[in-house]
Parts: structure tokens; C-alpha cells; sequence
């Protein structure tokens, strides 16, 4: 057996921790040497140096190349100017990715969320909660990947008179005694199944944070609301909805994010094909398979335009969440 | 902390950094290189590949540490970016191989094998095609041949049809489809494209069989050189001859739902069950493995026999598309030198040739290493190919051939789009994509 590996290993364990330590002793050595008056100005940017360097390295250097392939030519040799998000945005393909993006952000945002209420207020009332919680959550122990090769199962395809063996069709032909559905070739349907799969992963996620939300109103509030005779749908549409509504925001945007750069359940389960497209996927279509790398970082920057508002309504709210602390 | 503690701290911190730098990695001592070796093939195919390199293996020492990935492309290029390209890889097509020759990626080999043992021992062809800018960078370790209509010999007698003459034109093809499903009320075709993000391949293959056969070798090689349009009359001619059998749910099984959504390697199932749901089926010679990987019990002959596809235009009888695996160098080492040039030898390409599913392009490995009959036909049927034309999807650069590939799942998917697509492929032509 080849046991090159070993000493690495060590390397990593041992060399890691020194290499930390010396930095810290290191920087203390630097700072007690230098004028008084320094000290304390000098202080947070030498902790926060390695910090920064990672950062500048692994996110803003790559985020202004990536602004710069951008406006080059395919191969990366000649100025383009915008050219390129002039030729991705008059494509009709791209067109329909980004189409999808938007199905992905309404639908996959938009079920996670109510799928993660109604079970999470469900679970609230019944004795076996920690169990059916605990199920619910499971599908977030999996990848991406692994819950679109398993959901390629369930969504197959046999002809009709066929035995499908495709666990919907399955159920599908033999109960309601129907045609057999091609969910992922059909474009009515197609996007629609993609995003239950990843709907499928993130409820119990949701769930399990929403419901953490919801111990945290104070019983007091409800009961004083029935002994004033709302109805329970009252209760929850007047009370326990709008104190959940900061969990609800959190959420939301990082699903938001989410279906931004939807992507491994794509390329798993259609590969893009079948007007399934979307834009993280088209980007790496057109970096990998065209091996161009100029309309794949015009994509890459469309996507980056898009997040930024979520990124500015995310701080934002941390920073009015800050100020009522 | 007082200083003399201080000094202690370090003085350890010192000696466990020294210790680790004691103990980092020696350089192997078996002296077996290990050569890093990417290519698509899994399963029986990688299996092959390792028999046949097994020898070599043997006799130098080294080692093959193999990869197999379905998006080869993809692995390529990114291990080529980052500067960590594997020592050799089964290249996708020459297309994609004469891209990475231009940007310096691939090593010439025109010192590496035996320049004459190369051009005695394979077709002109075949080394034309690995050679860009008159340098070899890619050689050919197996061939198929593209195109061969596959049957069930015990269903097809009972389907009304008699295959012991194989029909000679597609008129009699169409006739002999025609009789099956009239006999049977079935479906005569079983298709199937789906091949993750290289979808569509089995389709294109078909309007390559159509176009060479309609519009003839001089025509389809300016096709493959990227010089004819993708909007002429006779492309559409073709894809709408592909498009008479696959877009007509009376002649192919499951209609497009199953074609789209049905991987190639198992499309042909419905034709050996029992009552069989399809009669025909259209792919390389390499599918047989894929035959016998589902269905074990199958034989050569008895269960499932082919012929090539039959000729369209009398002036170009005997025209056959070919494809074959090519293999490149990306790291310049004597062991990567050694395995390349063992791998054009006859010696090796017989080991899989006789392991079944590949046919050699080295013309030293004569009919007799085919262990079965069917082989041993396609093999006859490449050595016969009056001109072999190589595969003109895979001589296109990639952008090109995913759309491609691409063009024809749209197309099954709405036939109406069809010149929407031919001149979305020729805009990419002309582009210079």
C-alpha cells in the first residue's frame, strides 16, 4: 500500500498548529516593539492580515479577473468590450435560463418556505414531534448530486404498457390509472420536478429553524389572543406569522441565493437539456464544453449583478438588527 | 509570559517544525513510476484498458493509476488550467485534441513511437487524423465502426423480414420497417439519446450516416473541415430522414418521451424481451458489450447480429463512417514515451481486440484475434469501407459538437424547430466558435 500520504498528514497536523502559533507570538514580538502610541492601531490589522490576504486571494482577486475575462474574447487574447453579454443576452437559450432562475426563485423560495411553516406548526402539536422532525430533516444529510441521481429514479420513464420503473409513474399508472408523465423531457413540468428535488432537500432545513422560532414566542401571546376569541387561523395569520417574520427573511434570502446558483440538480438530472437550463449551469457550459471563457465570465458577472442586491438587504439587516441590540 | 518562557515555546514550536520537515515525503522506493491516465471508459471498457496494459505494467515496473470520468472535457481542461494535467488521457475526439495540440497542451509523439511500425501498420487515415500541424500528438488505440443496425435473428423472422441477405438501399430498409410494423402493429425502431451532458451523440450519428450516404464523401469531409454549411438542403435532407423514423411514434418505441429520456447503453432493451417492443436498433459496434452487460445470456449470431447501414446514393456504395479512441500525451516522461508507444503495438491492441467490443486500427492485428464471428464482420467491414470517413462530429471543436449534440435533443423534442436549429449550428460555424 503507498503510505506517501503519512507524512503530509502529520505535516498537517503538527505543521498547522505551529505555524498559528508562531504567527501569534510572532506578531505580539512585533507589536510590544513597536512606539506606544502604535500599539493599539497596529494591533487589529496584524490579527485580521491573514484574514485579509485569504480574502483579497480567494474572493477579490478572482471576483475583478473574472470582471476582466469578462470583456475578452473567447480564447482570452483580444479587448471585447461588452460584447460578450451583448451575444449571452440575445441568446435564446440564456434567455430561458434565466426564465428558469426566476421559476427557481419564486418556486423553490417560495415552497421551501410554506412547506417549512405548515410543518414546522404541524410538528409543534403532536407528541412525536422530535421523530417526524428528525425524518423531515434527513434529506439535508445528502448532496445535491446524490438527491438528483435518486430523484432521476423516482421521475423515470418507461412508454406506456411498459412496467415503469419510476416510483411517481409507478404510482401514477397503477392508482390513478393514468398515462405514464415524462417529468424531466416534458417542458411543462420539467423545471417544476428539478425544483421539488431541491425542495425536497431544504424543507426539513427550513422546518427545523422555523420551529426553533416558534418555541420562542411566548405562549402568553397566543392564549391571550383565543381567550379574546381569534379563530386559530386567525392566530397564526395575525400573531405567529409576523413574530416568525425575521426567521422568514433569514431564510428566505439564503434560499434566494440558493436558487441563484442552482446547479448540481440540473446537471445531474437533465444536464440542462429540455429547456432546463439555468445560468450556473450555462456557465459551466460554456467554460467546459465551448471552452469559452469570455461568455462563461459574462454569465459569471449577470449572476454576481443579481446576488448583490440580496448581499446589500441581508447587511442591511444586520445592521438594524445590530442597532436594536 | 516572561521572556525565558517565551524562548521555551519557541524552541519547541522550532524543534516540532523541524521534526515534521524530517519526516516529509521520501521520494517512492519501488521505482515504478505511477502514470496518472484519464479516460471515459467504465466498467467492462475499463476493464479492457487495464488488461491491456497489464503487460506493459509487467515488464517496466510502472504503474497506471486510472481515472474514469463521463465528462472527460471538462476534467481536461481544468486539470490542464491548473497546471496539473494527468500523464496521458483518452481524448474526447480530434476536434478536441487538435484544440489542445494549437494551445501547446499535448506533447508530439512523432519521437515517442515508431514513426515507420506507424505508418506501415495503420491506414493513412488514421495517422492523418492524430497529426496536427505535422506533428502526431494523438494515435488510436481501438476503432468502431458508427452506424451498424443491430437485430434479433429469432424475432425478426417472426416480424415477417429476412435479414440473410441485409437490405443493400434504405429504400429497402424502409421497406423491410415498414413490413414489421405492419406484421406486428410495433414499434420497429428502439432509440434511445439520453448520455448525460453529452446527450444527443446517438442521434447525430445517424444524420451522419444519412449525409455521407446522401451527399457523398466530398461533401461530408468538407463537413467534418467545418466548410459546409449547416443550413444546406442536403443537411436538412438528412436530419429530416433521421427525423421520418424517430419523430413517428408508429416506428419508434416509446415515441420521443422515451427517446429523450432513455441512455443509450439501455435503449436496445426492449428488443430482447419477451414480446420483444422494438426490432432495429442503430449504434456502433461497440454496443454488443452493453447487449451482453443486460442481458448475460445473449449470443452473437443466435440473439442479436447486424449489418452496416445500407447504401442511399448508388454513386457512393460502400462509404462508412468509423470513429476510434484516440490517446494523447499531456506530460513528456520515459514511462508515459513507453506506454504510448506500447499501446500502438499490435501486441496490445489485440488484448482488448480479443477481450471483444473493439476493433483495431492496426492492420497487423488480422482477423483471426477476433474471437467472435460479429467482430470479425466489423472488423471486415472496416478493412471493406470504401472511403472509411471518420466520425465529422468529433472532428468538430466542442462548442460546435455540444451543439450538436444538443441541436438533435431539440429536435426530437420539436421537429418544427428544425431550421431554427440548422441555423443556429451554422451562425456557430461561421462565427468561428
Amino acid at each position: 500500500m503507498n503510505l506517501d500520504w503519512i507524512p503530509y498528514l502529520i505535516g498537517a497536523v503538527v505543521g498547522v498548529p505551529v505555524v498559528l502559533v508562531l504567527y501569534i507570538l510572532g506578531t505580539d514580538w512585533v507589536i510590544r516593539r513597536l512606539p506606544d502610541d502604535l500599539q493599539p492601531r497596529a494591533r487589529p490589522w496584524l490579527w485580521v492580515g491573514p484574514a485579509l490576504i485569504l480574502v483579497t486571494g480567494f474572493l477579490i482577486y478572482p471576483t475583478i479577473a473574472t470582471a476582466w475575462i469578462s470583456l475578452l474574447s473567447k480564447d482570452g487574447t483580444r479587448f471585447v468590450g461588452l460584447s460578450n453579454f451583448a451575444q449571452v443576452l440575445s441568446d435564446n437559450s440564456v434567455l430561458i435560463a434565466i426564465r428558469n432562475n426566476i421559476y427557481w426563485l419564486v418556486f423553490y423560495t417560495g415552497l421551501v418556505l410554506v412547506f417549512g411553516v405548515i410543518l414546522a406548526v404541524m410538528a409543534d402539536r403532536v407528541p412525536y414531534e422530535g421523530p417526524v422532525k428528525s425524518l423531515i430533516f434527513m434529506p439535508m444529510a445528502i448532496s445535491f448530486v446524490a438527491a438528483g441521481v435518486i430523484w432521476r429514479f423516482m421521475f423515470s420513464f418507461q412508454p406506456p404498457g411498459a412496467p415503469q420503473t419510476g416510483t411517481l409513474n409507478a404510482v401514477w399508472t397503477s392508482i390513478f390509472q393514468q398515462q405514464p408523465i415524462a417529468w424531466l423531457i416534458d417542458h411543462r413540468i420539467n423545471n417544476f420536478a428539478l425544483i421539488f428535488a431541491a425542495v425536497w432537500i431544504w424543507t426539513g432545513f427550513a422546518m427545523v429553524i422555523i420551529s426553533a422560532a416558534l418555541k420562542g414566542i411566548p405562549p402568553e401571546l397566543t392564549e391571550a389572543a383565543r381567550v379574546d376569541g381569534a379563530t386559530e387561523l386567525q392566530v397564526f395569520f395575525r400573531i405567529t406569522v409576523p413574530l416568525l417574520a425575521p426567521t422568514l427573511t433569514v431564510i428566505g434570502t439564503t434560499l434566494v441565493i440558493f436558487a441563484l446558483k442552482a446547479f448540481d440538480i440540473v446537471y445531474v438530472m437533465t444536464g440542462g437539456l429540455y429547456d432546463t437550463d439555468v445560468m450556473a449551469r450555462r456557465m459551466y457550459g460554456e467554460m467546459f464544453n465551448n471552452l469559452n471563457f469570455g461568455t462563461s465570465a459574462a454569465i459569471a458577472m449577470i449572476l454576481l449583478l443579481a446576488v448583490i442586491p440580496v448581499l446589500v438587504f441581508n447587511l442591511r439587516r444586520f445592521q438594524v438588527q445590530e442597532a436594536i441590540r | 509570559m516572561d521572556s525565558s518562557r517565551l524562548g521555551r515555546v519557541f524552541s519547541v514550536a522550532i524543534l516540532v517544525a523541524l521534526l515534521t520537515a524530517a519526516c516529509g515525503p521520501t521520494s517512492s522506493s519501488s521505482g515504478g513510476k505511477h502514470l496518472d491516465v484519464i479516460a471515459t471508459w467504465s466498467g467492462d471498457e475499463q476493464k479492457s484498458f487495464l488488461a491491456m496494459v497489464k503487460p506493459w505494467e509487467d515488464q517496466t515496473g510502472n504503474k497506471v493509476d486510472f481515472e474514469s470520468s463521463r465528462d472527460v472535457n471538462a476534467l481536461l481542461t481544468t486539470r490542464i488550467q491548473a497546471g496539473n494535467p494527468p500523464d496521458l488521457a483518452g481524448l474526447p475526439g480530434p476536434g478536441q485534441m487538435a484544440q489542445f495540440a494549437k494551445a501547446g497542451k499535448l506533447v508530439s509523439l512523432d519521437s515517442a513511437v515508431d514513426m515507420n511500425a506507424m505508418n506501415s501498420q495503420y491506414g493513412q487515415n488514421w495517422v492523418k487524423l492524430g497529426t496536427v500541424n505535422g506533428k502526431l500528438v494523438g494515435i488510436f488505440i481501438k476503432a468502431s465502426i458508427k452506424g451498424l443496425i443491430y437485430y434479433d435473428p429469432k424475432t425478426i423472422t417472426a416480424a415477417g423480414v429476412d435479414f440473410s441477405s441485409p437490405p443493400k438501399t434504405w429504400d429497402d430498409m424502409v421497406a423491410a420497417y415498414t413490413t414489421i410494423r405492419q406484421k406486428t402493429n410495433k414499434t420497429p425502431w428502439c432509440i434511445g439519446v439520453e448520455s448525460g451532458a453529452a446527450s444527443g451523440w446517438p442521434g447525430t450519428d445517424w444524420v451522419k450516416d444519412f449525409f455521407l450516404r446522401q451527399a457523398g464523401p466530398t461533401k461530408y469531409e468538407a463537413w467534418g473541415a467545418g466548410q459546409e454549411p449547416w443550413n444546406s438542403p442536403e443537411m436538412k435532407t438528412a436530419w429530416q430522414s433521421f427525423g421520418a423514423v424517430v419523430n413517428n411514434p408508429n416506428l419508434t418505441y416509446g415515441g420521443k418521451n422515451y427517446v429523450l429520456s432513455t441512455n443509450f447503453g439501455t435503449a436496445f432493451d426492449p428488443m430482447f424481451q419477451n414480446p420483444p417492443g422494438c426490432y432495429l436498433h442503430h449504434q456502433a459496434s461497440f454496443i454488443t458489450s452493453f447487449f451482453t452487460h443486460d442481458f448475460p445470456s445473449l449470443q452473437p449470431n443466435t440473439d442479436f447480429n447486424f449489418f452496416g447501414f445500407p447504401d442511399i446514393n448508388s454513386q457512393y456504395t460502400g462509404a462508412q463512417v468509423v470513429a476510434g479512441d484516440l490517446f494523447g500525451m499531456f506530460k513528456d516522461s520515459a514511462a508515459a514515451r513507453s506506454l504510448i508507444k506500447y499501446l500502438t503495438t499490435p501486441d496490445a491492441q489485440k488484448i482488448w481486440v480479443k477481450r471483444g467490443g473493439a476493433i483495431s486500427p492496426n492492420k497487423q492485428v488480422t482477423l483471426d484475434n477476433y474471437t467472435d464471428d460479429q467482430s470479425k464482420k466489423a472488423a471486415q467491414l472496416l478493412l471493406a469501407a470504401n472511403p472509411p470517413e471518420f466520425d465529422a462530429g468529433d472532428l468538430q471543436d466542442n462548442a460546435l459538437q455540444t451543439a450538436f449534440f444538443g441541436g438533435i435533443v431539440q429536435y426530437i423534442q420539436n421537429p418544427s424547430q428544425l431550421d431554427s436549429i440548422l441555423n443556429h449550428l451554422e451562425q456557430l460555424r461561421t462565427s468561428g466558435a
